[in-house]
């Protein structure tokens, strides 16, 4: 079943508003904003998650908290529901039944003289694999269904759009960490990743020019070759 | 039933968002897991530090050097990571140039990725559902709502950002700027630009640097 948050190629006539001009520059429309994405930052750098977890816990809010909660309330209820589940904080603690407990992962806590550092390493997700490529340039390959085929419900990054579709390689990135995987504790699992172009008419039914067409990048795994 | 709203954590804070951040940043201060003044570090980061204006240097710089924009569409890494512009969820950047026939669109229909040492933090319309929902299907339609009507002989090209390969577009250089200096330019290169939104209109070629 389709969750919320793949909601690529939903029928909604919602414009897209671009912000009022005043507000074009403004990073962060409320101050909770900033200290959601500060906390969040902050919290993976405890080290008790990676990003695909954290993207997963997102995506398993309930279906009626993803549509109706602003994007930063989606961000810190994540949060919240990850920090329990990893142990870092306990349930009695955040409901206030219980006073905070000393933690063993304190020492970790980022400091500020670390932000920098951490913020500009970053995270490369490529990966050196001893697998050739599958696929090469300008091959066709038609993508599998949507879902993880690894954990059942699972974290995946085949949209339902662009599943059981038909496409083209135009470009391979080497290996890349897995993220069917890696958001399960199931390893890095790294897998080749192309960039897949399909035509706009492959994908829907009323298209306002049969020349354009939508690029995604996706994983070995999600391709065979069409019949 | 693993999604059953009873079961998340989270509804054990207060349903104000403010005041759940505050209570949710409150116990991990008291557990000492989190440092104020680091929170503080990020947020000046993403506020002051990071955004647009490295994108619009980059764009800048390439519309002036040839061979600094060949090897910015061939393999931006190496650049990237000289010019400083680096860092967390910028990794594998992918520059795509606009052109007269081809116009280019940044979308992540899954969550909101977005090259975030050139671009900093996406603005809300990029992370909301209409565009989400909307980019890959009528890339047109919305473009026009951003005032960017295509001739049918453009095509149009969507990115949607289903891996860490993140992209930047690199919007045609507006006539009435030859001539002009790096500073001039990036002066004129705006963040809708490089998402696919914008396209820079034409500029009467008498502005002094400063007064752009």
């Amino acid at each position: 079943m389709k969750r919320p948050h793949d909601m690529g190629g939903d029928q909604t006539d919602t414009p897209v508003r671009s912000e009022p001009l005043e507000h074009a520059d403004g990073v962060f429309d409320q101050p909770w904003h900033a200290d959601a994405l500060a906390l969040t930052l902050a919290c993976g750098a405890l080290g008790q998650w990676n990003l695909d977890i954290s993207r997963h816990a997102r995506e398993c809010l309930a279906p009626e908290d993803y549509r109706t909660f602003t994007y930063y309330e989606k961000w810190i209820a994540a949060l919240a529901d990850l920090l329990v589940e990893r142990g870092v904080i306990s349930q009695m603690e955040l409901s206030g039944e219980t006073p905070p407990a000393q933690s063993d992962l304190s020492s970790r806590a980022l400091k500020p003289s670390e932000v920098a550092a951490v913020l500009s390493r970053g995270g490369p997700t490529n990966r050196d694999t001893d697998t050739s490529p599958a696929f090469s340039i300008d091959d066709s390959v038609l993508t599998r269904d949507a879902g993880n085929k690894l954990v059942a419900g699972g974290h995946t990054r085949l949209p339902s759009y662009a599943a059981q579709k038909i496409g083209r390689i135009v470009a391979h990135h080497g290996a890349h960490v897995f993220p069917d995987a890696h958001a399960h504790g199931l390893g890095e699992m790294p897998q080749h990743l192309y960039s897949v172009a399909f035509k706009a008419i492959d994908l829907w039914p009323d298209v306002a020019n049969s020349e354009d067409k939508v690029i995604l990048d996706l994983w070995e795994p999600y391709l065979g070759v069409p019949v | 039933m693993p999604h059953d709203h009873h079961d998340h954590p989270h509804t054990d804070l207060p349903s104000e968002p403010s005041l759940r951040v505050k209570a949710l940043e409150s116990l991990l201060l008291q557990k000492q897991l989190i440092n104020r003044d680091a929170l503080d570090e990020i947020i000046d980061t993403y506020q002051n530090k990071i955004g647009p204006q490295n994108g619009a240097k980059l764009v800048a710089m390439a519309w002036t050097d040839q061979s600094l924009k060949q090897a910015l569409l061939d393999d931006p890494m190496p650049v990237l990571q000289q010019l400083g512009f680096y860092g967390r969820q910028g990794e594998h950047m992918k520059i795509v140039e606009n052109t007269d026939d081809l116009h280019n669109l940044v979308v992540c229909t899954l969550c909101s990725c977005y090259p975030w040492p050139l671009l900093g933090i996406p603005p809300s319309w990029y992370k909301s559902d209409a565009y989400r929902a909307r980019a890959v299907r009528e890339p047109r339609k919305v473009l026009s709502e951003f005032g960017v009507d295509l001739p049918q002989a453009t095509k149009v090209r969507v990115w949607d950002s289903t891996a860490e390969i993140r992209y930047l577009v690199l919007p045609q250089r507006p006539a009435g700027t030859e001539g002009w200096d790096i500073p001039q330019l990036q002066k004129i290169v705006t963040r809708n630009a490089m998402i696919g939104t914008e396209i820079l209109p034409p500029q009467n070629g008498t502005l002094e640097s400063g007064e752009a």
